[in-house]
């Protein structure tokens, strides 16, 4: 499994309860469409995923990302920096 | 019309809420009483949602220095200092203020917003990093959205959280990294735990500002806020406050030891490109800070009255914010129980804040009271009863 691969996993693993039923994960799945994540669950999100890497992850790149695939290559970036 | 198209999701909202009894966000303070009464929307209240802690906002002297200095300089500057010029009283305030705090530098803004929106953005830059306390008022995540650099939260009032994200960085990324934290915090009101962030800040070699929007002329023997209670005010690198809460006036400031705070003038776009404080609100606001200093016994009003507040609330069994301050949060579940409650205070004669999702904490709703100097032990007895019988009402 890749270094990209092993986190979207573990993205997969922490976006469970914010998913509602059937509604199926991919890396084309959107936050505020798919999972209709208002901006609170947003930030417990982020918190979510900061104890899972731990990283600190930047408030700036939030308006960016819209998927969960552009999400794990965000952090890819954010745990190789270290 | 699809550029207006966003609007309809508010529409719904303030409707929704229309319907649940009065628009919390469209209630008028019709005519003032005194610091702590008014009439609103067509009925007498009690004032217990407004940021007047010392209650100067009658002031007799605080308004003869406004009256002369309308009279003597007229109403408005009309533009910034930068293109415009200073008056004196800009020039007089600012040095008034470093005195008061024992600082070498101080700059006035035109709100408090502007002074967090000013200085964040120019203190900070691309490359730079900002870690900012979560509960931090907007005006600070605005400030930082503007600077260019990156931002990243601590979990409220929590120190080994702030201290495990600057131990993630380089030793030249803790040196380029701003801390910002608030004395008291506005929605829930409890204090930052200052003397331990100053510690971090301190090992890490960071830099440290501290808004004391809602402490200045409540904490601290002289009124200089958490910073001075805490004795760290020789850590805290840049204070920030507000002329809008304790000095019952509108504007901000800040001040430092740093010499940079001087040149900041040169480049923050939001001092530069904003209408000075005009004469009468410099000329109240140096009056106010003048009883501040000569009047401490404001601050043991005060304080009587937040305790009488905070414990008289939390008997009758209200859930509050986590300490006694004169913001004295009561905290709801549901968005319509604070509400329905806002609504049965408002028939009782009692006029407070409301605070809904997500501009509360936790993702609950606030009814926001304040106490002040102003009120008196029977004031603060009637919002009591208020709060009793509207929660039996509804």
């Amino acid at each position: 499994m890749s270094h990209y691969d092993s986190i979207l996993s573990h993205l997969y693993e922490i976006l469970g309860p914010y998913t509602p039923e059937g509604q199926s994960l991919s890396e084309d799945t959107e936050f505020i469409s798919d999972l209709g994540l208002d901006s609170m669950k947003v930030m417990q999100l982020l918190l979510d995923t900061e104890e899972r890497f731990d990283i600190s992850i930047p408030l700036n790149i939030i308006p960016d990302v819209r998927t969960v695939g552009h999400f794990a290559r965000c952090l890819q970036q954010l745990v190789d920096r270290g | 019309m699809a550029l207006l198209d966003k609007f309809r999701q508010i529409a719904d909202a303030r409707e929704a809420l229309a319907r649940l009894g009065e628009d919390p966000f469209r209630a008028t303070i019709e005519r003032i009483l005194s610091p702590t009464e008014a009439i609103v929307n067509g009925r007498p209240m009690i004032l217990a949602g407004t940021n007047n802690y010392l209650g100067l906002t009658l002031d007799a002297q605080c308004i003869e220095a406004a009256v002369r200095a309308v009279r003597e300089e007229g109403t408005g500057t009309t533009g910034s200092r930068m293109a415009n010029g200073s008056y004196s009283g800009h020039v007089a305030l600012e040095k008034d203020l470093a005195d008061f705090y024992g600082r070498r530098w101080c700059v006035v803004f035109s709100t408090g917003y502007i002074a967090n929106l000013g200085l964040i953005s120019a203190l900070t830059g691309p490359g730079d990093v900002i870690l900012i306390d979560a509960d931090c008022h907007a005006s600070i995540y605005d400030g930082c959205r503007m600077s260019g650099a990156e931002v990243i939260r601590f979990r409220h009032n929590d120190v080994g959280d702030l201290n495990k994200r600057l131990r993630r960085f380089g030793e030249q990324r803790r040196l380029d990294t701003l801390i910002v934290v608030e004395g008291i915090y506005s929605t829930l009101g409890d204090r930052a735990p200052l003397a331990d962030i100053a510690a971090v800040k301190q090992e890490h070699g960071a830099c440290l500002l501290v808004d004391e929007a809602h402490s200045l002329g409540v904490l601290g023997k002289r009124g200089r806020g958490l910073s001075e209670e805490s004795d760290v005010e020789s850590s805290v690198d840049f204070i920030v406050g507000t002329f809008s809460k304790s000095l019952g006036a509108t504007g901000g400031f800040c001040v430092s030891d740093q010499h940079e705070l001087e040149l900041i003038r040169y480049g923050s776009r939001p001092y530069i490109f904003t209408a000075s404080p005009s004469p009468a609100v410099i000329a109240s606001t140096r009056a106010a800070l003048n009883r501040l200093r000569m009047d401490p016994e404001r601050r043991v009003l005060l304080w009587n009255n937040a305790r009488q507040l905070y414990q008289s609330l939390q008997q009758i069994g209200f859930r509050l914010g986590p300490e006694v301050s004169p913001i004295v949060a009561v905290r709801f579940e549901q968005r319509e129980e604070a509400i329905g409650l806002w609504n049965a205070l408002l028939d009782q004669g009692v006029y407070v804040n409301m605070i809904l999702p997500p501009a509360a904490p936790d993702g609950g709703s606030l009814l926001r009271c304040s106490a002040t100097a102003a009120h008196t032990p029977d004031q603060i007895d009637r919002i009591c009863k208020a709060f009793a019988t509207a929660r039996a009402l509804t």
